[in-house]
């Protein structure tokens, strides 16, 4: 079956969930594309937008149709060619239109699965439940009318566990997208012991025609992405833990561990913030799924059970707002941080001017994360800002030596467990994925 | 045309032009509307000029607010900038990017026929929709039979096919080297005007930065970067022009005005494509009838206004006033003899790539500038008006070299 066939019936489980809903929306406008492919145009291309939510479903469909908008309206200058033959769609917006109406129409919202049944391929953003995806998989499986390849978007249950429990005799691939799928470029491509060739090869064609950046995992749970994350925040997590009286308090400690975090390692966010974006409760479930399958480690959190118990759980609103967790957030900004003693959210203005002189002044050249990011000299800037702060012995410079070697160690033990190929792949993963300005496996700080 | 009788032009006003590039243009907030931009230009000339009781009637230019704002029927708002114009004589006039031009040749006409005080408007909103869906608007000054076979962003194709010419006839590097300096110079003007859209741009050095960007016809159009276009623009300008008898009437010396020595207004035919792409023909017949009506050679002008919505237009209308030969335009430019103090000052205040292209306003704005300067009120962006040549020029262009006004001014 030819890489177009493969793609004309598609079912994507979980289309209105935020992982869902981005690889429905990249799927819909690859497969519109090659519907309006002249030696396409007699065939029919259909795009199962499955969730068990009708009211999500309404919202999905409202979604598509605004970034499908967009999508066209940054490749009008292509579009124009493709309905060339279409005399009466002359000027921008007539084409735009169409295409967004050629695009929608390929989807079908609905809220049963057996439309599965009829597809070649299966996307599955569902729920991390490793129980509920095989048993979902094998019935798709058992009562396919094709033999369906499944593209599973887990983050951190291995492949060949589903594989096998499932019966999918190898047609199955991780194809582990980053959040939100639309704008992140990077893939993670993991296969299973059995997958197939051809699975593999036609998941390479698809990243490749969604202009993805691919870089193969080992079929290790959590892979290179989790595989860092969650270790990481669980260092940030015990170290907070450990500096309460350091810092004359636990929500002082928080707030101090999440500051090193992001101003002096130069990172997007905090790492509390970034435990907030994931959602309390979903990192609490990758490390119980991934925790099983590690020898010599016990990756698990007895803060993130007492938030959870506490009914802390952030993550995120449909709309992309973030919910309240470890951090409380006004207008996208943290506020306040929860004391799991009292209860309650304590305001950062109390005592944030405390905690900032016991960890002292950023270095000199210190820029933030956006400033060093995406700028052409972004080796220099972060050469000069970790060679001064090795210079330095302030408790944030402490926190941070302390807090990279952790990282880089994740890193190493990454390659070395052979989760990644090597130490580029590692540094990929969290300079695409997580949008990290330099990879855990580096030599600045000492 | 050589006027049969002195016609004057006094009390020239610009809004800002408001877009991409001024500090305060943000695209998610609401902005002011076309009423905002007419009622500022009309009332900032109506209060040089001793308000609406002297002025006879108005004009607008406009091009497309019928899709960019759903108004058409311009001439109602001349009441709304001042009551003392309800009742009056008013028209709307419409020649694409021209509309400006189309509005002061009105108002030349109108004195001509026996108003004393013409209010010559020019203004164009195009900030309302995104620049992909505002291609569809402007591409309304080609031929609409075209609009199927030409590129997403009209325009800049049809301009980008003109610079593809021009690099096939004569030298890329030259060409891109004239260009780039053109841009240059048109945000080292900008920068001098606070009303500019391009007064806040801080490059350090434009030219190269116009130089490192190659165009991409992937993404825009195969000749063109972004730069050697003129943005989208919302904005207004307006000017007063005048009889003999209309100048006293508001009080003002003659030397203080300019006068207008000829004016040119010629069309060619939309439905043809033009005979050589490296030559704008209705510039270059334009232009040249008005100097010569004028009775002066183009190097009696002491500054000239051009209609660079590209910065290839700019080199072509160098060419076509004669101030370089066909394929020299890039070099005259290069060496910086269009620069603020060169020896030709072309478009002192920005011109449409600095001080930006509110479509329909852009005809007006030029002779603002050109009052400006040879009656030496043009402020920090004022260049050196040599006694010996005390002429200056506006040439506004609607479409692709189809709707032109060339006008040639002198200090009253």
């Amino acid at each position: 079956m030819k890489y177009e066939e493969r793609l004309q019936n598609v079912t994507v489980l979980g289309a209105a969930g935020k992982m869902g809903s981005g690889i429905l929306l990249l799927t819909a406008v690859e497969m519109a594309d090659l519907s309006l492919q002249t030696e396409n145009k007699d065939k029919t291309f259909v795009l199962n937008a499955v969730d068990v939510s009708d009211e999500a479903l309404h919202g999905l469909m409202g979604y598509l149709r605004v970034q499908v908008r967009k999508v066209a309206e940054k490749k009008t200058v292509a579009l124009r060619a493709m309905y060339a033959d279409r005399a009466d769609l002359i000027e921008n917006y007539h084409i735009i239109d169409e295409y967004i109406f050629d695009v929608m129409n390929i989807v079908r919202p609905v809220n049963s699965m057996e439309v599965a049944y009829n597809s070649n391929i299966i996307f599955e953003a569902i729920k991390e439940d490793p129980a509920l995806k095989v048993k979902i998989f094998k019935q798709i499986n058992e009562n396919s009318k094709v033999e369906p390849w499944f593209f599973t978007n887990t983050s951190s249950i291995p492949i060949t566990e589903l594989d096998e429990k499932a019966d999918l005799n190898g047609n199955v691939v991780g194809f582990h997208f980053y959040n939100p799928p639309a704008v992140q470029r990077l893939v993670e491509l993991i296969r299973a012991k059995n997958t197939k060739d051809e699975v593999n090869d036609f998941a390479l064609a698809y990243a490749k025609k969604l202009r993805k950046i691919i870089v193969p995992s080992n079929d290790i749970a959590g892979f290179i992405g989790n595989g860092h994350f969650m270790r990481d925040a669980l260092h940030g997590m015990l170290e907070a833990e450990k500096m309460v009286d350091d810092f004359g308090g636990y929500v002082n400690s928080v707030y101090a561990i999440n500051k090193v975090t992001q101003d002096f390692l130069v990172r997007p966010m905090g790492i509390f913030q970034l435990i907030d974006y994931v959602g309390v409760e979903v990192c609490s479930y990758i490390m119980s799924v991934m925790n099983p399958n590690l020898d010599n480690e016990d990756l698990h959190s007895t803060l993130l059970d007492i938030m959870i118990e506490q009914g802390i759980t952030g993550g995120q609103y449909s709309s992309g707002a973030q919910k309240d967790g470890f951090l409380k957030y006004e207008k996208g900004r943290p506020v306040a941080i929860w004391d799991i003693n009292s209860k309650k959210y304590v305001d950062i203005a109390g005592f944030s001017a405390d905690v900032d002189t016991k960890l002292g002044a950023l270095p000199a050249s210190m820029k933030p994360w956006k400033a060093v990011n995406f700028s052409k000299k972004k080796d220099v800037s972060l050469e000069a800002i970790f060679t001064e702060m090795n210079g330095m012995d302030t408790k944030a410079a402490q926190i941070a030596k302390v807090y990279n070697k952790r990282s880089n160690e994740i890193g190493h033990l990454l390659v070395d467990s052979g989760v990644a190929a090597n130490d580029a792949d590692v540094n990929t993963v969290m300079l695409t994925g997580f949008f990290h300005a330099y990879g855990p496996i580096n030599n600045y700080l000492k | 045309m050589i006027p049969h009788k002195k016609v004057y032009m006094y009390g020239g006003y610009n809004t800002i032009s408001l877009g991409t590039g001024r500090k305060e243009f943000n695209p998610k907030k609401a902005r002011p509307g076309i009423e905002h931009y007419l009622k500022e230009a009309g009332q900032g000339v109506l209060k040089q000029i001793g308000g609406a009781k002297n002025v006879d009637d108005g004009v607008i230019g406009n091009f497309m607010a019928a899709r960019f704002n759903n108004q058409a029927n311009l001439p109602g708002f001349l009441p709304m900038i001042d009551e003392g114009l309800s009742m009056k004589y008013g028209t709307s006039v419409e020649g694409a990017c021209g509309s400006g031009g189309l509005s002061l040749q009105t108002g030349i006409r109108n004195i001509l026929a026996g108003s004393d005080v013409t209010l010559s408007l020019g203004m164009e909103v195009q900030n309302t929709v995104k620049a992909i869906y505002g291609a569809d608007i402007l591409a309304g000054a080609g031929w609409y039979q075209k609009r199927k076979a030409g590129h997403a962003y009209f325009f800049p194709g049809q301009f980008s096919d003109r610079a593809g010419a021009y690099f096939a006839k004569y030298d890329r590097e030259r060409a891109r080297k004239g260009m780039s300096m053109w841009y240059h110079n048109a945000i080292l003007n900008a920068r001098l005007d606070p009303t500019a859209q391009e007064y806040h741009n801080a490059t350090p050095n434009p030219y190269e930065t116009c130089m490192a960007m190659e165009p991409n016809g992937r993404v825009f159009v195969e000749n063109l970067n972004f730069l050697d276009c003129s943005k989208v623009s919302d904005g207004a300008s307006g000017i007063a022009i005048c009889s003999e008898e209309g100048l006293k009437k508001i009080g003002v010396n003659k030397s203080d005005a300019v006068e207008v020595v000829s004016f040119v207004q010629s069309v060619r035919d939309i439905t043809k494509d033009p005979t050589d792409l490296t030559e704008l023909e209705a510039i270059k017949y334009a232009a040249n009838k008005a100097l010569e009506e004028a009775g002066i050679s183009v190097h009696q002008l002491a500054t000239a206004e051009v209609h660079d919505c590209f910065s290839i237009a700019g080199i072509l209308s160098v060419e076509a006033l004669g101030l370089a030969k066909p394929g020299e335009g890039c070099d005259y430019v290069y060496e910086g003899n269009t620069a603020r103090d060169g020896v030709m000052p072309i478009n002192t205040s920005g011109g449409l790539i600095g001080w930006g292209h509110p479509t329909g306003g852009t005809g007006v704005h030029q002779a603002v500038t050109i009052w400006q300067q040879l009656t030496k009120t043009a402020g920090d962006y004022q260049v050196n008006i040599p006694g010996d040549r005390p002429y200056g020029m506006t040439i506004n262009m609607g479409g692709d070299d189809v709707t032109i006004s060339a006008i040639v001014y002198k200090r009253g």
